[in-house]
């Protein structure tokens, strides 16, 4: 709509398996530095698939205030890797958030008012941590039965766990640490929408900025896939790689013609989106602008993708007119290929139906093969992905794309990265679980 | 001009039943639909009872097409009766009125009740030999009997989108599908967002509000570890007391409320009629504590005083407020003290009302009920009872409408809804008045 407010991307804050934060992030990319090996969290041994995507060693002192290290123990991993995430983007944007204040890391007045900063953070199925709940539960086996006894649990099982244990997993705490910590006051929300969640997220809080209700907000998702519940469920679905525990580099293949799954992961990423006026008003750098959001619905099924990718190429279409742009205008592409292969034959049609012939032209990338997919988080790791080849003009390689499906047009860099040469990019993520699907287009930054 | 958006068709599933007009007698009536917890033995946890809703039998809603539906959960079946009482209220029963590519959803979806026995075993026989013992788990063993026990659908089905996605399915709904986990603001939150989507002309016509349930094994814990439930085992009917000085927590509830959200236009050139109109929507988080409120309030005002704001009404204009009132002592006080720091010397004189105390809390989906319950003050001129708020309470001394409902002419309400962790949200609603 003529009368919105421009919207700018001026922070970027990531953590991935090949690296935390947006600079190791890209030269991890760039270099194709798998971050996929042997999970080390806890012993994979009784499941068939033993690889993952797992950050690297962190300590979470690093990336809030010191007076809030007390929260630590109420924060579940999903929720340690969104505070991360939102420490690094409000670092990138040089925003001078309560956090960063009060860990010495900002110089200058506060640039942002907590009253006009909101956030929107996709989160999922936060699970519990499974050792400490089922030591709980191993306390109220009734003796006789060698069952689960709810007379024993109601009585003295349950207070085996602490008291504020729910907190830990309710899917909103990403969001409450993040607006805590940084001190953001304005509208705030939590999409739980799996993987398509934090292209969703950033969707909104676009239009939450183009009209009027906040002037920066923080947004994006994060999840971790590293317990065992999280991982099994996925297993159970047929959907991960379980032949690759020996060659982890070569066991996420997107659109690939032998592949046999995705890798559980985890990780996330939050981006700063701001009012124009305001970014540049205190002189912030600009990675791109915000040009388009659109969404839709696969409405064949909720528990398989539609082979025809009709609704993947409806939210594309919706997103290309909302930033008032048609297909051959778009020269940059991350598709959110995951390896998993009815869902790779669904994006690879909707792309086609979308941009039909002129697919050919433009340059893709897809980051799962160095990383797989953690769930709410993907999108926006890809969504940063966008911005950085627009930003550095460079199509980074995509690895594990040699040798795509039969009729995936998709043109990747196997190997070197290219220049992108682009005005435009466009980036999609729909749930593996769910019906939602959602794109966003950027556009280079000019006065 | 921003467009405007509308309610045209309401539907829900709560546990004083299953249709508008009964479920709002029943609510004017003073009626509880507390009672002793049937869906799993809770005898001897902390807390006994719930607000279960009963007698509910999707194929009553669904017919034929439930089949296809049957895996759902119990969120996703209650969304889906709910939708179909709307869709129905709307008069889009003929689905050939509206096109589906300009049809959205936006649920504030609780994730699907846990498949507890089977969690259970696969933990137990997941721990080493030592039965009854606070013990390590072995991972491999977990592993192995989970992956025999636990059912790929069963599994995908707990998801918080899938009541959404169902949805879709269901009604053809091509356009954004969202869903907001806010905790217990969620479906206040979905509406607010879905009356944006429809301003911006992202959709024409949107499902919108809420679903949870979270009477399960694992909810009913984390709530009574909290110590945020009533404990009022002896009197079940008489636990949920927002307000009442005497009040010792929430009582659990369950259940969805859809309602379908227009676009003004949309709405009369297919000559639908109008039930109320969505004016307003605010939205703050508290960036307090994750554990309490923010002690002024200074969200809750926040949320309020935006959706206000954005609906064009002030202080003298609102005629009744929904409060979130949960019957927890922190809550009460502070929704108290906000409403009267915003509102100054006319707090007092609006009607304020908690049907939380009759339904019980319904968690994501406690908003969207609340709202509905504001759109039938509007049309009947008359608000719901407060009940069990008997005891003054010096920090609550505003009018609850204490255990009657009041005949009162009421042309603009509000609707609260306070999250763990922070998260206000606040709707205004409105008489359509053309």
């Amino acid at each position: 709509m003529a009368s919105d407010r421009r919207v700018v991307v001026t922070g970027l804050g990531l953590a991935t398996p090949i690296g935390i934060g947006a600079e190791a992030f890209w030269d991890a990319l760039l270099g194709m530095e798998c971050g996929i090996r042997r999970v080390e969290a806890f012993d994979p041994g009784g499941l068939a698939a033993q690889i993952a995507g797992e950050l690297p060693k962190f300590s979470i002192g690093d990336y809030i205030p010191k007076t809030y290290r007390k929260n630590n123990k109420v924060m579940s991993r999903d929720t340690r890797i969104a505070v991360i995430c939102a420490h690094q983007a409000a670092k990138d944007a040089a925003l001078n958030t309560a956090c960063l204040v009060e860990r010495g890391e900002a110089q200058g007045p506060p640039n942002v008012n907590p009253a006009r900063f909101g956030a929107n953070i996709g989160a999922g199925l936060v699970c519990a941590d499974l050792p400490e709940l089922a030591g709980a539960l191993n306390t109220a086996v009734d003796e006789q039965t060698g069952r689960f006894s709810h007379h024993k649990w109601g009585r003295e099982g349950m207070a085996n766990l602490t008291p504020l244990w729910l907190l830990k997993f309710l899917p909103n705490m990403l969001a409450c640490h993040v607006t805590i910590v940084h001190d953001a006051q304005a509208p705030s929300n939590t999409i739980t929408c799996g993987e398509t969640s934090s292209h969703l997220a950033i969707g909104e809080a676009f239009r939450t900025i183009a009209r009027g209700a906040a002037d920066v907000c923080i947004c994006g998702g994060a999840e971790s896939k590293l317990n065992p519940m999280a991982m099994a469920r996925p297993l159970l679905l047929n959907r991960l790689n379980t032949g690759a525990n020996g060659h982890p580099e070569s066991a996420c293949r997107p659109f690939g013609r032998d592949s046999a799954g995705t890798v559980a992961s985890e990780g996330g990423g939050l981006v700063i989106l701001e009012d124009l006026e305001h970014a540049r008003a205190r002189g912030a750098r600009i990675y791109c602008e915000m040009a388009g959001f659109g969404a839709g619905s696969n409405t064949t099924s909720w528990s398989k993708p539609d082979p025809s990718g009709a609704a993947i190429s409806l939210a594309l279409t919706n997103a290309l007119a909302d930033a008032g742009v048609n297909a051959e205008q778009i020269k940059l592409i991350v598709p959110f290929g995951t390896g998993v292969r009815a869902y790779d034959v669904s994006e690879s049609a909707g792309w086609r139906r979308a941009f039909g012939d002129h697919l050919g032209k433009v340059h893709a990338v897809v980051t799962k093969g160095l990383i797989g997919t953690n769930g709410a988080g993907s999108g926006a790791i890809d969504f940063a992905t966008a911005v950085l080849a627009l930003y550095h003009n460079t199509v980074p390689p995509s690895a594990n794309t040699d040798g795509l499906l039969a009729d995936c047009t998709l043109p990747f860099a196997t190997n070197e990265a290219v220049d992108a040469n682009a005005e435009y990019a466009l980036t999609l993520a729909y749930a593996l679980s769910g019906s939602q699907i959602a794109a966003l287009v950027i556009r280079k930054y000019g006065e | 001009m921003a467009r405007r958006t509308v309610i045209t068709g309401m539907g829900w599933v709560t546990p004083l039943g299953h249709d508008i007009e009964s479920v709002w007698r029943r609510m004017l009536n003073g009626d509880s639909g507390v009672e002793k917890t049937t869906v799993f033995d809770a005898s001897e946890y902390p807390t006994t009872f719930c607000a279960q809703v009963r007698d509910f039998d999707p194929r009553a809603f669904l017919g034929s097409r439930w089949q296809s539906h049957a895996g759902a959960s119990r969120n996703t079946q209650f969304a889906l009766a709910a939708a179909e009482l709307a869709w129905r209220d709307a008069g889009l029963a003929d689905i050939a009125a509206v096109d589906p590519t300009r049809v959205g959803i936006y649920l504030g979806g609780g994730e699907g009740p846990i498949d507890f026995d089977n969690f259970a075993e696969a933990a137990i026989k997941g721990c080493r030999d030592d039965a009854g013992q606070l013990t390590a788990l072995d991972t491999t063993r977990w592993a192995r009997c989970a992956m025999q026990v636990l059912d790929p659908m069963r599994e995908l089905e707990q998801d918080p989108n899938l009541a959404a996605s169902h949805l879709a399915v269901r009604f053809n709904a091509q356009g954004p599908n969202l869903n907001t986990l806010t905790a217990c603001a969620a479906s206040t939150q979905a509406i607010g967002e879905a009356m944006h989507m429809i301003r911006h002309g992202d959709a024409d016509l949107v499902i919108t509000g809420g679903t949870h349930s979270m009477i399960h094994p694992l909810g009913v814990t984390g709530f009574n570890r909290l110590t945020v439930l009533s404990t009022r085992n002896d009197s079940v009917q008489t636990a949920s007391r927002p307000f009442d000085r005497h009040r010792d927590g929430f009582v659990l509830g369950e259940g969805a409320g859809i309602v379908i959200l227009e676009d003004l236009e949309h709405a009369g050139n297919r000559g639908a009629a109008i039930c109320g109109e969505v004016a307003g929507y605010g939205s703050t988080a508290d960036a307090f504590r994750i554990t309490d409120i923010h002690e002024q309030g200074r969200g809750a005002i926040a949320a309020m005083q935006t959706a206000m704001e954005s609906a064009g009404v002030g202080i003298a204009d609102v005629d009744y407020i929904s409060a979130h009132g949960t019957g927890t002592v922190d809550n009460d006080k502070i929704e108290t003290l906000a409403i009267r720091t915003l509102f100054g010397e006319r707090a007092a004189k609006i009607p304020i009302s908690s049907i939380k105390s009759m339904v019980g809390h319904l968690i994501a989906a406690a908003g969207v009920v609340e709202l509905i319950s504001c759109v039938l003050a509007i049309r009947d001129g008359v608000v719901p009872p407060t009940i069990n708020c008997h005891t003054p309470d010096p920090h609550c001394d505003l009018d609850y409408v204490a255990n009657e409902g009041r005949k009162i002419p009421v042309g603009v309400a509000l609707s609260n809804s306070f999250g763990f962790g922070g998260q206000n949200d606040t709707l205004v609603v409105k008489r359509f008045d053309g």
